[in-house]
């Protein structure tokens, strides 16, 4: 208890997992952008021998970006608006602040260890899920130190209710714990078998169709409560509190938030559109995802009626422009996710990559412009120092979101272009087209996504860099701003 | 029709959305109603992230018997 000193926020966590979130980003999106360019250019698959190839360096971009940098944003967030929010600061509490740090080194060397292993090839093969058994419980330990620490900060609060992004968190820690651990239930071999094998090998507790549907109920929800669910929490508090608007509407922020709960859970099945599954399993998913697209809107639009009367801002504050355009992306990601989840989309959709480009332009334009508004709201309070570049930022903006245009514009073509070439048929039913001509065709459009993987690394860099110097030499503040960020 | 374990769950599901969406709707009504009649003032929550400095007063305050911090930090 600080009984002499004046009560202050503790913002040692949210710094640590500040450094993580750029450290994972930066690996996680390296190795995007080579696996990007190794489709446009087979030759780089063999830079590294093995460790070099598109089959190893895939399951270490998505799980370092998920796993690393997603989570680490969580966590730097958490960490600092979970105080802010609950009007409490952690450093009140010895136990949390202890529960905090093990919780980021335990952290740190489980997400490192767990990349490394993937590297190796130690992978269990369930996609966003390839963590072997050792790793997922070391996962589990430091999530539920997360979640021992966000409810101890919760039970020592001075504000009564629960502002909205809390009970965002609330579901992203309860989402992902049960996510996380149905799908990777396993049996270890060497334990079943008395020795037998290695001890990093497990076999699944699920098979065939059952095996699909826990891993896609799973795949799609990590998705809902890792992609979305904290991204909204986050953008409930920084925009506020950036532009000193209240949300629009709290009661419609209340709606939308028991709405996707109630409905994200459902639409994991559209995965498995024209596959064994019950087909009323299909008929479900399908429909879940179509209404989804009603709490996913009520968020959004929460947000752009927030900046209503004051969109002024939207010109003369960046940070301003992340968060709309993070907010304009998700509403975009959202309509076409649902698009692609009706069933005759679905026959051209399915399997391209029109896929992986819906997947980017919600993980790139929402997820890690929100992350990096986060970071940039976060950095002068924490660091007590101006913002170093306003022009920087501008920049890494624009680069950024060309960038993204470019990699869905692209792979948007490329999916529907091979999604129609794999089906056509000539007049006597025979395939018109081989694997081979789909691939000459989509050249182009990889070696696109490959550049846009380039400008997008290159922001994430100016990123890192603006908020490395504003760190070590950006202008002293004497005291905390209130809302908007300052900026040189 | 022969009532299979397939059949049940494909009817408990549509069941089990009926009454969901019956519960969300009836969320909504609750949530204006309770405004009116002046239980509950929901937006005034927003200013929870405006106002968040440590010493700034809570929209709603804890009952004194659970922390004082404030009185302690003084």
């Amino acid at each position: 208890m600080q009984s002499n000193a004046a009560l202050e926020y503790d913002y040692s966590l949210a710094k640590k997992f500040t450094f993580l979130t750029i450290l994972f980003g930066i690996l996680g999106m390296v190795v995007g952008t080579l696996i990007a360019a190794q489709m446009a250019f087979p030759e780089l698959n063999y830079l590294l021998g093995e460790y070099g190839t598109f089959s190893r360096l895939r399951p270490v971009h998505t799980n370092t970006v998920v796993f690393g940098f997603t989570v680490s944003g969580i966590f730097a967030t958490w960490f600092y608006l979970g105080q802010r929010v609950l009007k409490v600061s952690i450093a009140e509490s010895k136990f949390l602040m202890v529960i905090g740090n093990i919780q980021f080194w335990l952290y740190f060397v489980v997400a490192l260890a767990a990349t490394v292993s993937l590297l190796f090839g130690v992978s269990s093969s369930k996609e966003y899920a390839q963590y072997e058994w050792p790793f997922d419980l070391g996962v589990v330990v430091v999530w539920v130190l997360w979640g021992i620490g966000m409810m101890g900060l919760i039970g020592i609060r001075r504000e009564k209710a629960l502002y909205i992004s809390v009970w965002y968190y609330l579901a992203c820690f309860l989402g992902v714990a049960m996510l996380y651990l149905f799908n990777n239930m396993a049996i270890p071999t060497y334990f079943a078998t008395e020795g037998l094998g290695s001890i990093l090998h497990s076999v699944s507790m699920y098979s065939g169709t059952n095996d699909a549907l826990v891993q896609w109920w799973y795949g799609h929800n990590a998705v809902a409560f890792g992609f979305t669910v904290p991204i909204v929490g986050m953008i409930y508090y920084f925009l506020p509190k950036e532009s000193g608007q209240a949300i629009y509407s709290y009661k419609l922020s209340l709606l939308s938030f028991w709405g996707l709960m109630f409905v994200y859970l459902w639409a994991g099945s559209h995965h498995l559109l024209w596959s064994t599954v019950p087909d009323w399993m299909q008929t479900m998913g399908s429909a879940f995802s179509v209404v989804l697209i009603l709490p996913s809107w009520g968020s959004a639009i929460n947000m752009l009626l927030t900046m209503k009367g004051e969109w002024n801002q939207l010109t003369d504050n960046p940070l301003i422009k992340f968060m709309v355009l993070a907010s304009t992306f998700y509403m975009l990601s959202t309509i076409e996710g649902p698009i692609q989840a009706i069933r005759s989309v679905n026959a051209i959709a399915h399997f391209t990559d029109w896929i992986p480009g819906h997947v980017h332009d919600g993980t790139l334009g929402w997820v890690t412009f929100m992350i990096m508004a986060a970071i940039f709201h976060m950095s002068p309070r924490m660091f007590k120092r101006e913002i170093y570049s306003k022009k920087l930022m501008e920049a890494q903006f624009w680069l950024q979101t060309v960038a993204v245009v470019l990699y869905f514009t692209s792979m948007w073509i490329a999916g529907i272009t091979q999604g129609m070439m794999w089906r056509a048929v000539d007049e006597y039913g025979n395939l018109m087209y081989s694997f081979i001509d789909t691939v000459t065709v989509l050249h182009p459009y990889y070696t696109i996504r490959a550049l846009s993987g380039v400008m997008y690394l290159t922001g994430f860099i100016m990123f890192a860099y603006n908020i490395y110097k504003t760190m070590t030499s950006g202008r002293v503040l004497t005291e905390e701003p209130q809302f908007r960020t300052p900026m040189a | 029709m022969e009532m299979d374990l397939r059949n049940l769950q494909g009817y408990a599901n549509i069941f089990m959305t009926i009454f969901l969406v019956v519960m969300l709707y009836w969320y909504i009504i609750h949530l204006y109603r309770s405004e009116k009649k002046g239980v509950r003032d929901y937006e005034k929550y927003g200013n929870i992230a405006l106002d968040d400095s440590v010493t700034s007063t809570p929209v709603e305050d804890k009952p004194a018997s659970q922390r004082e911090y404030k009185e302690e930090n003084k």
